[in-house]
């Protein structure tokens, strides 16, 4: 399976409350996987919990949900945040715009398999394939799944929950 | 003291909730169940139920919004086209509310209904209680029906091929398949599938 790496810089230039410039940059990744390559990933020890989150740039309460888990990444040093998109896979443009637009700081891997049914039950047999949906690892390997829409409250609760 | 007795109930309520929604994910039918009977209405303004002088149906809980369902329209039509015929017509439920999802709307349902020249029934479950009896979790999401008696047996649940994007590139039609194994009154061989989906907009309850 060849992939494809997007790297890429981001320059936002926003005035600040004094109207002066504040140019800040940040390298976020953009990265075309396989099943196979996303379940490596997940198999990947890690002392963080790690976070999976499944999204897509046309799904409404997808977007909602993203910058909470971005929020709670940086309060939190604890977590490690992966983006998963469902966007389609022969057209990644719409995802590193949409990228670029939110100023999208956690990684994004588009998991390129419509073969659903081979993989939707091997991340969780309780996905219904429904998103948004999360994906959530202890550092222990072991793992909880949630299916939905989450608030600020909800997510850091869960988070709580794991440690 | 109050401060932390209330983060405590809260964080109980918070977790309760999360507990039972995951609970409610696994309500609905299963393969073998008989499916209930609806009265729902079309956009061209008539009652529709489950098809007495049919075979059995396709219930496709549906939507206007999911680019999933977009995808898939022209081959909604064409399953109506080559299955209404033969006993087995698609009947295309959207569930969604239209306060949380404005484009979803019975009026909106009528404007993509008459675009697209849908020949299916598109219908709307404004209370969302089809949906909740059938189980629906996202759009698509295909519940094929076939009749024993006077009942609709749940027969086969889940996509409608494995490849949303290029309908030449599918490889596996399960609905088809299905069709095939229920018309020649064998076991369906593959029941259930699950595919990438739109979640259902539910209806939020007053605060």
């Amino acid at each position: 399976m060849k992939v494809l790496v997007y790297s890429f810089l981001l320059i936002f230039i926003n005035p600040n409350s004094n109207g002066e410039l504040n140019q800040s940059m940040t390298d976020s990744t953009f990265q075309i996987i396989s099943y196979p390559e996303f379940e490596e990933m997940i198999n990947t020890p890690s002392e963080k919990i790690r976070i999976y989150n499944f999204w897509a740039t046309w799904c409404g309460p997808c977007v909602k949900e993203m910058p909470y888990f971005e929020k709670t990444q940086e309060e939190d040093n604890s977590i490690e945040l992966n983006f998963i998109s469902m966007d389609d896979g022969r057209k990644p443009e719409r995802v590193t715009s949409f990228m670029k637009k939110k100023g999208i700081q956690a990684p994004v891997y588009l998991l390129n398999d419509v073969d659903y049914n081979k993989w939707i039950d091997k991340v969780d047999p309780s996905w219904s394939g429904a998103i948004p949906a999360t994906l959530f690892i202890r550092s222990d390997g072991t793992k909880s799944f949630h299916e939905g829409e989450m608030t600020e409250d909800e997510l850091k609760l869960i988070i709580n929950q794991l440690k | 003291m109050k401060k932390i007795q209330i983060g405590f109930i809260l964080t109980f309520v918070l977790g309760m909730g999360l507990i039972f929604g995951t609970v409610a994910q696994n309500q609905g039918y299963k393969i073998g169940d008989v499916a209930t009977d609806f009265k729902l209405q079309s956009v061209d303004g008539s009652w529709v139920s489950l098809p007495e002088n049919a075979k059995g149906a396709m219930v496709i809980f549906s939507c206007n919004t999911c680019p999933y369902v977009v995808a898939y329209e022209d081959r909604m039509i064409d399953l109506h086209k080559k299955y209404a015929p033969k006993g087995y017509p698609v009947i295309a439920i959207n569930a969604n509310d239209a306060k949380v999802s404005p484009g979803d709307s019975f009026n909106k349902m009528k404007e993509r209904s008459k675009s697209k020249k849908f020949l299916f029934a598109y219908v709307h479950d404004q209370s969302q209680e089809v949906i909740k009896a059938y189980g629906g979790l996202r759009t698509p999401h295909v519940y094929l029906l076939h009749k024993e008696g006077d009942d609709f047996i749940v027969k086969y649940i889940g996509a409608i091929d494995n490849n949303y994007q290029d309908p030449n590139g599918v490889t596996e039609k399960y609905v088809e398949r299905a069709l095939d194994d229920v018309m020649n009154g064998r076991k369906v061989a593959v029941e259930s599938t699950k595919a990438i989906g739109c979640t259902i907009k539910w209806t939020k309850k007053a605060e």
